[in-house]
């Protein structure tokens, strides 16, 4: 029987544990949360089948909450401070959003159940997917998928199977530009498609030259985000898509960026086929240190007979008297179900909540002030740091770059591990991989103008700093409860259970 | 609201930008613009809109105010409040994925000790830090087998006894590969050790559930052996309630084992979300998909976490990557991690025992009804099992509603031939008073 | 260092542009990455082979790849042939790699099927003219 508890070594050089696990905490005996007795004959347990031991922590209820409580107290989070992580948007997390959430009409509903008894909920999911389709354009949606990359997933199912519903089974080659998330082409390869690069152009827009070149019968598709990762909206957006289109090909796009132009511009009105909506980006549902997402897809009318299903759908309009009656529609030629069940539900609820708030205008007001708070960024930092595109007019985000000729120890790295010292989270580091050394900047709109004044100085001072005291910037961060970990150490001496493997025999 | 920026903010800000109007920093925007306002509905301010929502919620009937057995894969299990007092705080729902590890040691370390709790159900080595639900996490489980064949060992054999909407999610998925399915078609009441005879040398991966859609419990030793034999790999998938009281999967020399942790502290919320699991073996490690954390030190002596094997995922390998997973489940791992951390040992175990005894009460009322009976009379069951029914699942169950309570699962929608059958699950939830009306209730319409 | 001419390049081996190094000796090529490729990769964690020993194969191939903490990065073979040897060592050290690529940190041998590849690679002037 493994010892549970971690026997530190009492050299000195035995690293300090903050916070203790949950295994080492755990006092045998201890119970947290007590269940009744059974209030039926208890029936003969499978005697082959009986686990002999469960090695699971021993704590009280006051253990866990401490501990957790403790541990919440090392993170930084959007509603302890500003987070401008390009592409992420970063957005705050409305409070109603987990109130309407976790409504018991919502909470304690199985997804199995009768729809009569689920009426409320599927008229929400068909509302929002009315919503979604309104804000860009598209005919048709799913909210099956349960993140941005898995909603990339289904997008380009959707696309081969409509080339091979058509007959076309040549057409295999996707088109990614080079500024692309990694999600694009890894979903691509998934799928079973061959991916191409395409380069962008000196603009920061995809290259049309080498864009023209691929276009041939065997061409599936181009897979585009826009505005792109460098915060930029293609000059040739409608161009791009007629060329692909012109060539049989159909167009992805990924709808991180779609902060910076709801009610401003419609995907779909610009000849994008196909795209997926990240509720966690743009629609302020939170982050969760990691998930959940949610990432709806939506589709032109020729593409809806591929949706995942069930969709949720007006099975009986009804009349003056009776409302209508919402149910599940499987499409005819659906790629398949995505994933267990209709979706994340919880998650719609919330970004449902968000759209029902803002309204017409306040979505378009949020994209706006997006746009505004990442040029006023970009307008305090232009002269301080390399932007490749400063000179344009960004959209909600930008990209500079995390070095200078004469500071050349110093690494984006090196500044973003700085920033923490005055309180921020850094941007998103070495993304997009075309710009040395970036620094993905996206404010969002729910930023105040001090946080944002507070930021540039920082990044000035950074800037100071790193020609008269680069020290300082290669050693951060020092104010932060821990310092830099040691990543070497972690993928060469794997530890990744509060006990090794070996110990388990 | 949400916009904190007043009239000499836009100003100030226009200013510095050298723009005199907001228009003007759209104003190079490609033609395609929107030039009508959008056809969605004006602002609600939070009171109407709670008030507008709270009514859309009412207009739902839940597991609350109904009597339910519904389970096939969401089960309504009991949630201590002490879990979402910890989900409800900001510093870890409002986080991002730890990628700065300085600051994010909250959650890192909530998430290793996620890793360690599944390990320690189910007596695996590794495990990620979640999969978006179930049926994601075998698909993976797929993915990942064949690519450690790297492409030449094509067919997977999946139990028809695995959820089918796991199976289903499975034919989404290789959709675009060569990868071919069999096992659908062996009779659901042949035992494990028939799926024996699809195993040769181009099978990579054989899945098996634990408890099975059934519910049903098998021994999967010879099985394990089958495959191994033909040098192939064995998943399991768990209900991790079930492993308070059965033997690991572990145990049965399982590769992999997935799982859908819903019943772990969270709530049924219509589908999602929900939480997939995923363990291996040690040697498997750098072939799993999803994030992983791993101990290690900082700069200052102290024992950190941080997210490691980074090299393996979409952001380095790109269409190099075996997935192409980014966000996974955080917040409902942290769920799990609490719920498990207040059961703990004897908490589970005694979960487990209630869904146990209570189920097996309602299947012995039920069997003694004239005219119903267990599908599976033979096999042991934890908290679910099959029925035949005098009369189609979908009426029974339509006349149970009418005395408010939601019946099984009507079998014959997912297993053609079994329209009589419901599948119902029991859970500590269910009290005797409960399971006692509903044999009541089944005892009328066999003599309706 | 930042460009290959600031790396070790020894006289005696050929090169790929893709930072392979190989050792002829008769009809036996000894292949691994070079100086330059692990100081850019920085830390190796980990080396995982994609042919096995008894495996046929091609120039150009991918034979292995080399992860580092923040990188991945797939090795090729240099020439056709035959794999007669796998490094084991390098499973268990894969930090050999930064230490000594041109030594202990061989990564397989082949049996050459075409000779006259051999002139296709460059030599060691060559190999440190590349540029980035």
């Amino acid at each position: 029987m493994p010892e549970i508890k971690l026997e530190l070594p009492q050299d000195e050089e035995a690293p300090k544990v903050v916070n203790p696990t949950i295994f080492e905490m755990s006092v045998p005996g201890r119970v947290g949360v007590t269940f009744p007795e059974p209030d039926v004959p208890a029936a003969p347990l499978p005697e082959s089948f009986t686990r002999e031991d469960l090695p699971l922590p021993e704590l009280s209820e006051a253990d866990v909450i401490r501990h957790f409580t403790n541990l919440s107290h090392l993170n930084h989070s959007v509603d302890t401070g500003f987070y401008p992580l390009g592409s992420c948007t970063m957005k705050y997390n409305p409070k109603i959003n987990e109130e309407t959430a976790r409504l018991p009409g919502f909470a304690y509903l199985h997804p199995l159940q009768p729809i009569e008894t689920t009426q409320g909920a599927l008229g929400l999911l068909y509302e929002t997917q009315e919503w979604l389709k309104e804000i860009s354009g598209f005919a048709a949606m799913s909210l099956q998928p349960a993140a941005g990359a898995h909603g990339e997933l289904t997008g380009v199912l959707i696309m081969r199977a409509y080339h091979r519903s058509r007959g076309d089974d040549k057409r295999v080659k996707m088109l990614i530009p080079d500024s692309a998330h990694g999600t694009n082409p890894a979903s691509s390869a998934m799928s079973g498609l061959r991916v191409v690069q395409i380069p962008s152009d000196a603009r920061g827009n995809i290259d049309l030259e080498a864009l023209k070149a691929e276009c041939d019968d065997t061409l599936a598709g181009l897979m585009i985000t826009n505005p792109n990762t460098l915060g930029l909206f293609d000059e040739n957006l409608t161009e791009i898509c007629d060329l692909v289109h012109e060539a049989g090909g159909l167009v992805y796009g990924d709808g991180a960026n779609l902060n910076a132009i709801m009610g401003i511009s419609r995907p779909a009105d610009c000849g994008i086929d196909v795209m997926h909506f990240n509720l966690h980006k743009t629609f302020s549902t939170p982050h969760g240190g990691g998930g959940p997402g949610s990432g709806p897809v939506g589709v032109t009318a020729e593409l809806a007979d591929f949706l995942p299903t069930p969709i949720a759908a007006i099975v009986d309009e009804g009349d003056e008297e009776t409302p209508p009656l919402y149910g599940w529609y499987s499409p005819p030629k659906t790629i398949g179900r995505v994933k267990s069940f209709h979706g994340h539900f919880g998650i719609v609820v919330r970004a449902y909540t968000y759209m029902m708030m803002l309204g017409e205008q306040g979505l378009r007001e949020a994209a706006r002030h997006a746009v505004l708070n990442a040029n006023y960024l970009q307008a305090l930092l232009r002269d301080t740091y390399t932007i490749p595109h400063g000179d344009r007019i960004c959209m909600h985000e930008f990209v500079a770059e995390g070095h200078w000729e004469d500071a050349p120890d110093i690494h984006a790295l090196d500044i973003s591990k700085r920033l923490m010292d005055f309180g921020f989270h850094p941007p998103t580091n070495y993304f997009p991989l075309i710009v040395p050394e970036a620094l993905m900047i996206e404010p969002t709109e729910t930023e105040n103008r001090e946080t944002l004044d507070a930021f540039a100085d920082a990044l000035i001072r950074i800037a100071e700093e790193a020609r008269t005291d680069p020290e300082v910037l290669k050693t951060a961060p020092h104010k932060t409860p821990f310092g830099r970990l040691d990543e070497v150490k972690a993928a060469r001496e794997l530890v990744l259970c509060c006990w090794l493997p070996e110990d388990m025999d | 609201m949400f916009l904190p920026h007043t009239e000499a903010d836009r100003q100030a800000m226009l200013k510095t930008i050298g723009v005199e109007r907001m228009d003007d920093l759209f104003k190079d925007l490609p033609a395609c613009t929107t030039d009508h306002p959008l056809n969605l509905p004006a602002p609600f301010t939070e009171m109407e809109a709670l008030d507008e929502i709270a009514a859309t919620a009412d207009a739902n009937e839940t597991v609350r105010e109904l009597t339910s057995f519904l389970g096939a894969g969401a089960y309504n299990h009991y949630i201590p409040a002490a879990v979402d007092a910890i989900l409800r705080r900001g510093e870890f729902y409002t986080a991002y994925t730890p990628y700065q590890p300085e600051i994010s040691q909250g959650t890192l370390q909530a998430i290793f000790e996620f890793q360690s709790l599944m390990t320690a159900l189910t007596g695996m080595d590794v495990s990620n830090a979640s999969h978006y639900d179930g049926a994601t996490a075998v698909a993976e489980a797929v993915n990942m087998a064949f690519h450690n064949f790297r492409g030449k060992r094509k067919k997977m054999v999946l139990s028809p006894a695995l959820h089918p909407q796991y199976r289903e999610t499975v034919h989404t998925y290789i959709q675009g590969t060569e990868i071919e399915v069999l096992g659908g078609d062996i009779p659901l009441d042949a035992g494990p050790e028939a799926l024996i005879p699809l195993i040769d040398d181009q099978t990579a991966l054989v899945v098996v559930q634990y408890p099975d859609f059934f519910g049903r419990i098998y021994d999967y030793a010879a099985l394990g052996e089958a495959v191994h034999a033909a040098k192939a790999l064995f998943a399991i998938h768990i209900n991790p309630i079930a492993l308070g009281l059965l033997k690991p999967p572990a145990e049965f020399d399982a590769d992999i084992v997935t799982g859908e942790g819903q019943p772990l502290g969270i709530p049924l919320a219509f589908g999602g979300p929900y939480l997939g699991i995923f363990t291996a073996r040690q040697k498997y490690v750098r072939k799993m998909a999803g994030r992983i954390v791993g101990e290690t030190v900082d700069t200052r002596g102290q024992r950190g976490y941080v997210l490691t094997l980074s090299t393996r995922e979409q952001h380095i390998r790109r269409e190099k990557a075996t997935s192409n997973i980014c966000s996974n489940q955080g917040l409902m791992a942290l769920a799990a991690t609490v719920y498990l951390s207040l059961l703990g040992k004897s908490g589970l175990k005694r979960v487990a025992e209630l869904n146990y005894h209570k189920a097996h009460y309602a299947a012995e009322q039920i069997a003694a009804l004239p005219e119903f009976g267990l599908c599976f009379p033979q096999t042991p069951f934890f908290n679910e099992f099959a029925v035949r029914c005098p009369l189609p699942a979908a009426e029974i169950n339509a006349r149970l509603l009418e005395h408010d309570i939601l019946g099984g699962f009507d079998l014959g929608s997912a297993y053609p031939g079994m329209e009589n059958c419901l599948l119902i699950a029991v859970t500590e939830m269910n009290s005797r008073n409960e399971i006692d009306h509903l044999v009541e209730h089944l005892a009328e319409v066999s003599h309706a | 260092m930042s460009s290959r001419a600031d790396s070790n390049i020894p006289a005696d081996l050929k090169y790929t542009a893709n930072d392979e190094w190989a050792r002829i000796e008769g009809d036996v090529a000894t292949i691994g990455v070079t100086d330059y490729a692990q100081e850019q990769l920085s830390d190796i964690v980990f080396v995982e082979y994609v042919l096995d020993e008894g495996d046929k194969a091609s120039k150009g191939d991918a034979c292995a790849a080399v992860e580092s903490v923040k990188a991945a990065s797939d090795v090729y073979l240099p020439l056709s042939g035959e794999v007669i040897a796998i490094n084991e060592d390098l499973a268990d050290s894969p930090e050999l790699i930064n230490s000594d690529p041109y030594g202990e940190a061989w990564m397989l041998k082949i049996k050459i099927s075409d000779p006259s590849e051999i002139e296709e690679l460059l030599d060691a002037t060559e190999y440190g003219a590349l540029s980035d």
